[in-house]
């Protein structure tokens, strides 16, 4: 689906200063065609503002913002070809569910049976079908969203801008949304821009993900390329769980990179193309599932390992997370583990010495 | 915690003194003028109440109907106009930054701070001939003069050969205005509250939507504001409906409200009894307005608006 083919929407240089404040700092991207397009960053960072500005309730700073080829500057929010789910829904709270559907088409001057059968048709997209009598408060939380989102499809718009339009929803709710979500998506073929926090929703949702911090983009990939390779510690870290090692590039060896970190007894290893100089201070990220636990050191040589204490264990359901001791000089290592048998028969438990090991293949060595 | 609510005589010892206040005040007052409504004047001073109904039937008559009508009509004008003036201010207050809004709005309430009386007289300084509205017109009169005469058409005349001051007292207009001055707040106070309490992103979807600033206004704003317009419109009228100090001091011989016939009834005239029949219709007149809000109130609730 990524099919990045003609950009739908060019953000260029795109700055928005409230006062002396970058909420927005020279953005730069483009969407294409029919993507599913996240925008993740921690709060504050200027996702709704970017959106907003999109949405033409902002105006930018600076820059130039392009919608399917055209410049949207000057260009008012009600001109615009695109359509928003906002973060609040933003329901009329008095006008009927197919009131608000239809709303778009009305004031555009569509005749009323064709706002009729489109506003109908809306809702059992989203399959509200038999909600069109219905006011907003006879509604749940998840089913208000659907009209918010049946609302702002029905005008057929080029992009749908969603702002973080499942944050309201309980747990299980969200999940489910998810996945009608890309499947409308799909159905459609809309391009989507969501807003989120929330870096699950943004991976398994998402064609590409721009991580934004501070009102920048720090790195713009498909979501398995982001979690694998992220570019910096920050999306390293805000992107999924962990165990940042602090370290000195030693040597760069056939695109082996040595990384000698203070606390551990070996350099870790790391096969990578792109190498910070030698002798540069960087850090290796290495998620906690692709570390192994084990009694014995690993057989392998060529393995990075290093023997530790369990110190802590974390029960999430359906993985433990083991918090090691490796160094008195270093945080906890986190290793997560299937549960894949019961949690009375684990293999390791506390105060148990082990072996921690990874391959060179596992994390990346950053030097942001 | 919340036990005393249940405790008898917590109930009681707080909400007697209130309620004795009341009766003794104003419920037996009340009576007391409503049964004198049905009385007859018996020589200069005395009232005998016979249960007649010649006070009612009087009241009734084609001169107190039409001031009856008028003070209708001038109520109604009132809060049209306060309405209309109120909603942007009210609109502009929300809007403001809330550095602001505190300031905006006690200029609002400042004009409470001082009595009434002074400041109808104010007002009268205000429209007078010889007041600061003519003065204003004056000199607007004299600087288009003086820019037609650099244009080299002084001696046409074209805005007439001698200023005219506007009559703008003691007049029917100098009673609207006077009324819509005195209870704009009581108009601007309820709009702001339900405009403030208006979520901004409804007004946002609606224009993201399609819909243009003044659509969204009428679809979107104003629907959400009613309560607060009908809150603002009740405040506005009725007391509009029974004022006697504006339009006494700022009215003309024609201007008179019902409420100036009845004080003339309880002194001048001293005729009480059929005072207190005027009064009382005046009293039913307002109950009559706020049962068309309670109706109006219900559809709006039946409708799911906030
Ligand atoms: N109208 C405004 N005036 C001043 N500052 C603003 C305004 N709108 C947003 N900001 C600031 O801009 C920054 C970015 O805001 P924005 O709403 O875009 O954040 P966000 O990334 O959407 O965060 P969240 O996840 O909490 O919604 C914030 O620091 C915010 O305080
Ligand atoms: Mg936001």
């Amino acid at each position: 689906m990524s099919t990045e083919t003609t950009p739908i929407v060019e953000i260029n240089g795109v700055s928005k200063r409230f006062g002396s404040f970058a909420a927005v700092d020279n953005v730069t991207l483009s969407i294409g065609q029919g993507e599913f397009f996240a925008l993740l960053g921690p709060s504050g960072c200027g996702k709704t503002t970017l959106l907003r500005m999109l949405a033409g309730l902002e105006l930018p700073t600076e820059g130039r913002l392009i919608i399917d080829g055209q410049d949207m500057s000057g260009v008012p929010a009600n001109q615009r070809p695109v359509n928003m789910v906002f973060q609040s829904y933003a329901v009329f709270p008095h006008m009927s569910v197919l009131d608000n559907v239809g709303y778009g088409l009305k004031v555009s001057g569509v005749q009323r049976p064709e706002i009729r059968e489109r506003a109908q048709e809306a809702l059992a997209l989203v399959k509200l079908g038999d909600f069109g009598q219905r006011m907003p408060d006879q509604l749940s939380g998840g089913q208000r969203q659907r009209v918010a989102l049946a609302r702002a499809l029905v005008k057929r718009p080029k992009v749908l801008l969603l702002d973080e339009p499942l944050s309201a929803l309980d747990a299980k709710l969200r999940e489910q949304m998810r996945l009608e979500l890309v499947n409308l998506q799909e159905t459609v073929g809309i391009t989507f821009v969501i807003v989120t926090h929330d870096q699950d929703e943004a991976l398994s949702m998402a064609s590409r993900i721009a991580v934004m911090e501070a009102g920048q983009v720090r790195q713009l990939a498909p979501p398995a390329e982001l979690y694998e390779f992220p570019k910096t510690r920050f999306v390293a870290d805000f992107i999924g769980s962990v165990n940042m090692f602090e370290g000195r590039v030693e040597a760069v060896e056939k695109d082996v990179i040595r990384l000698a970190c203070p606390g551990l007894e070996r350099p870790i290893e790391v096969e990578q193309t792109d190498t910070p100089p030698v002798g540069a201070t960087a850090w290796a990220a290495l998620r906690p599932e692709k570390i192994e636990i084990s009694k014995e050191p690993p057989s392998d040589p060529t393995e990075n390992a290093t023997p530790g204490r369990i110190e802590e264990i974390t029960y999430l359901g359906e993985v433990s997370i083991y918090h090691v001791r490796v160094s008195e000089a270093l945080p906890l290592v986190k290793v997560a583990m299937a549960n894949v048998d019961r949690v009375t028969r684990r293999p390791f438990t506390w105060e148990d010495e082990v072996y921690l090991s990874w391959t060179r293949q596992c994390g990346v060595v950053l030097d942001r | 915690m919340e036990d005393w609510r249940r405790t008898p005589l917590v109930f009681w010892v707080t909400s007697l003194p209130p309620t004795l206040w009341l009766v003794v005040f104003f419920l037996i007052p009340l009576a007391l003028v409503w049964v004198m409504s049905f009385g007859e004047l018996d020589g200069l001073i005395d009232i005998k109440i016979t249960g007649t109904l010649a006070n009612y039937a009087r009241a009734l008559d084609p001169l107190y109907l039409e001031v009856f009508g008028k003070s209708l009509v001038f109520a109604g004008f009132t809060t049209v106009i306060s309405l209309l003036v109120g909603f942007p201010v009210a609109l502009a207050i929300v809007f403001a930054s809330p550095r602001w809004r505190p300031i905006l709005l006690l200029l609002v309430i400042l004009p409470f701070w001082t009595n009434l009386l002074i400041r109808t007289y104010a007002l009268i300084a205000v429209l007078r001939v010889r007041g600061f509205a003519n003065f204003s017109l004056e000199w607007l009169w004299d600087q288009g003069n003086t820019v037609l005469a650099l244009m080299g058409l002084g001696s046409y005349q074209l805005l007439g050969d001698r200023f005219e001051p506007l009559e703008l007292l003691y007049n029917n207009t100098a009673v609207v205005i006077g009324l819509v001055y005195v209870h704009m707040p009581f108009m601007i106070l309820p709009l702001y509250a339900a405009l403030e309490r208006l979520d901004r992103s409804l007004i946002e979807a609606a224009l993201d939507l399609g819909a243009s600033q003044f659509r969204a206004f009428l679809t979107v704003v104003v629907p959400l504001a009613l309560p607060g317009i009908i809150s603002g419109g009740i405040l506005v009228f009725i007391p509009a409906l029974g004022s006697f100090l504006t339009p006494d001091l700022l009215g003309g011989t024609d201007s008179q409200m019902i409420a100036n016939v009845i004080e003339r009834q309880f002194k001048g005239a001293n005729d009480w009894p059929f005072g207190a029949a005027l009064s009382f219709l005046l009293m039913y007149l307002t109950f009559a307005a706020l049962t068309v809000r309670a109706l109006v109130n219900r559809r709006a609730e039946r409708r799911g608006g906030a």
